[in-house]
């Protein structure tokens, strides 16, 4: 889960990590006001969940409070990569001596927490380790020690020669990795980390994600999820105990496991269509959540034939077959269904449908193949009348 | 032989009275699984499914003789019950439990470093070694005893790939779960080890997914390592970046992670990727027929190993029928 840069500068205040004065506004006046309290030059930032917002004239400096109030009322309302911009961070600008970047990640190869720092701050951090990889230090902690004060003070030197800023920095690694390890965090970031010409350090930016595993003994950072940056149909999933993701295409996919089910939307590309959504039912049988399922998908209107996969295990056949039948009942799909059952309970599963006229088949190839000739039939049948 | 466990391994069931862990524990007992104790604290001398529970794994080991747990509880207690299980000294813990948190995982992976327990899992179905053991949740009449080890990120779609190499009578040695998530107690590079040293493990299919560079390492530690041939799959092709897959750990991050990136490794490194799930078989087929590239005799000599092998499938194939 990605929370936003405000909220992210929020948790970084909380633990002393500077960050310049600031508040978020949702309306034009409302930047004009907080930058009216600044009383200084602001940044208007736009807070939305996606990387790239100063390339995309999300970012503007502002004088005074007018033009603070002029600038939110061209970023806010203003779509960056699709995501519509409601609120505004604006914040006290700071003169830039020097950027840094500072960061702290899990590394899924070593297993290890590891701090990232880099001289070459400000600009995308993944470009750099692209380009110069030497110009990001690494350093792995020991997620049982935890971080050493000497091992932020080597960091900090690393990154400041100046004693007095090195001083400084010391305490905001030792307190940013707090950050990640006490809230579950996949990643923190900061960039830039800056020096004023006066010998100041500050956080001019925050950026969290948290480890959705973790989320149940954070209550106060659970809130934090944006609704509105997500696709209402991937919410309702959620919500049902489903794992969604919507795509493009118009075949969709309701598999059991959630390898599998990549594996389906794969099948279908190979064979010539593209896959309209990811869809895990998850290992247990219960009909209601297959009802579920169809709905979610029915819902996206650039489907024209749903397709189960299901490898029966510890999930019955005959139960997903129940599923299916008081889906079609409540749901009334206009589109073709067709059905793939192996496994537990297989027989028993193919009578049900057979019930309500599915036909079944037994391969993975077959019910792939077989959606995508129905869904190009519907497409004839609406075009060709 | 087979991998990790075997007619032998004895297992305790942690959270043997939950509605999953009892599920299973009747079904893993079904397939002949030595089941000897069930642990849930607080309810010693209760029995399910005829196995006694005990208040922990500590008493369950000493009374059973127990090598191999099983872990069934939920996510927020799991953390728990593997360090339990590795305070007890058994030897092998396969955590089935699904969602626990990446930070907890990196202690613990920390921690049974400096023990002799092996994790398997978290978010695990579980290792099977067909006619012999289960110790998870895959369905087991899909499993037919063999040569075949896989090893694989996920759960029904190695059900899938089992069941076709099943159909076209390869057998399997060993099929494990390393489990979805990102942070994993066994990772590829462990179990291809195991399998290059398992006499009755001839062939190796790997079942990768999105996220993280664990098929990128695989490859590169086969080609150095392994005589035998190795498979792939990798699912995810038309994953979109940024997105969890339903797994934990299959998320393409950064723009790195991707489906292309694990096939190129494979290819780079010789080692044949299946298209599809059922394509599988047909290129373990290919490739127990090819002669071995690294046995150094003349091409003469080859043709008679060639059969012996096409023989011993189908030999175990017979066997399993008795079981």
């Amino acid at each position: 889960m990605k929370i936003h840069e405000y909220q992210a500068r929020h948790i970084f205040n909380k633990y002393g990590i500077p960050v310049p004065a600031g508040e978020v506004a949702t309306t034009p006046d409302e930047a004009k006001e907080i930058a009216a309290r600044i009383g200084k030059p602001v940044m208007i930032k736009a807070q939305v969940l996606v990387g790239g917002r100063g390339k995309a004239g999300g970012i503007k400096r502002a004088e005074n409070p007018d033009l603070a109030k002029e600038m939110a009322s061209g970023i806010l309302g203003m779509e960056i990569k699709g995501l519509l911009v409601k609120k505004v961070l604006v914040t006290e600008c700071k003169e830039i001596a020097s950027e840094s970047y500072l960061g702290v990640i899990v590394d899924r190869k070593i297993k290890k927490p590891v701090i990232m720092v880099s001289s070459a701050g400000g600009i995308d951090i993944e470009e750099v380790a692209k380009i110069n990889p030497e110009k990001i230090h690494r350093l792995p902690v020991d997620p049982i020690m935890g971080l050493h004060n000497f091992q932020a003070r080597n960091l900090a030197y690393l990154l400041y020669p100046d004693r007095k800023i090195a001083n400084q920095a010391v305490p905001a690694i030792m307190k940013l990795y707090q950050v990640f390890w006490e809230n579950d965090c996949s990643l923190v970031e900061i960039n830039p980390l800056i020096t004023t010409p006066a010998g100041e350090l500050w956080a001019i930016d925050a950026k969290i994600n948290l480890d959705d595993s973790g989320l149940f003994r954070h209550p106060e950072l659970k809130v934090l999820r944006d609704l509105d940056a997500e696709d209402k149909a991937e919410i309702e999933a959620r919500k049902k105990d489903l794992s969604y993701v919507k795509l493009d295409g118009n075949i969709g996919c309701i598999v059991n496991g959630a390898g599998l089910a990549m594996a389906t939307m794969d099948l279908v590309k190979r064979y010539g269509a593209e896959p309209a959504n990811f869809l895990d039912i998850g290992g247990s049988s219960n009909p209601e959540k297959v009802v579920n399922a169809m709905s979610i998908v029915l819902k996206d209107h650039n489907v024209k034939a749903i397709l189960f996969n299901v490898f029966g295990g510890i999930t019955r056949c005959d139960d997903v077959a129940q599923g299916i039948v008081q889906a079609v009942k409540h749901l009334k799909p206009n589109v073709p269904i067709v059905v793939r059952l192996t496994g537990t309970n297989e027989e028993e599963a193919r009578k049900i449908l057979e019930e309500i006229h599915l036909s079944t088949t037994s391969s993975m190839e077959e019910v792939v193949k077989r959606a995508i000739e129905l869904s190009g039939m519907t497409q004839t049948s609406m075009f060709g009348g | 032989m087979s991998i990790l466990i075997d007619r032998n391994t004895k297992v305790i069931v942690q959270g043997i009275t939950g509605r999953d862990g009892a599920f299973h524990t009747k079904q893993m007992l079904d397939y002949g699984t030595k089941i000897v104790a069930g642990v849930t604290p607080g309810r010693a001398g209760e029995k399910v499914e005829g196995v006694p529970v005990f208040n922990s794994v500590k008493e369950a080991k000493d009374a059973t003789g127990a090598n191999t747990s099983v872990i069934y509880v939920p996510s927020k207690f799991a953390v728990d019950a593997i360090y339990e299980a590795a305070d007890a000294g058994v030897d092998l813990v396969v955590c089935i439990s699904e969602g626990v948190p990446a930070l907890d995982m990196l202690k613990v992976y920390g921690y049974l470093k400096g023990t002799k327990t092996r994790l398997l899992g978290p978010n695990t179905p579980g290792l099977i070694s067909p006619g012999l053991s289960k110790v998870g949740i895959m369905p087991g009449q899909i499993h037919k005893k063999g040569s075949i080890g896989v090893v694989s990120r996920s759960g029904t779609l190695t059900y899938e790939v089992v069941y076709n190499l099943t159909n076209n009578g390869f057998g399997q040695s060993t099929c494990l779960g390393i489990g979805g998530d990102p942070i994993v107690g066994t990772g590829f590079l462990d179990v291809l080890e195991l399998f290059e040293k398992d006499p009755q493990t001839e062939a190796v299919v790997l079942i990768g997914e999105i996220g993280g560079t664990d098929e990128e390492d695989a490859a590169a530690y086969i080609k150095k390592n392994m005589t035998k041939p190795v498979v792939a799959f990798v699912a995810g092709r038309t994953a979109p970046p940024g997105k969890r897959m339903g797994h934990a750990g299959a998320i393409i991050a950064g723009g790195s992670g991707t489906a292309a990136e694990k096939i190129a490794a494979f290819n780079r490194a010789g080692i044949k990727v299946a298209e599809s799930p059922s394509e599988v078989a047909i290129l373990i087929k290919t490739a127990l027929e090819k002669p071995e590239k690294k046995v150094k005799k003349p091409a003469k000599k080859v043709k008679p190993i060639k059969t012996q092998k096409v023989k011993k499938i189908k030999n175990t194939v017979k066997t399993k029928k008795t079981i």
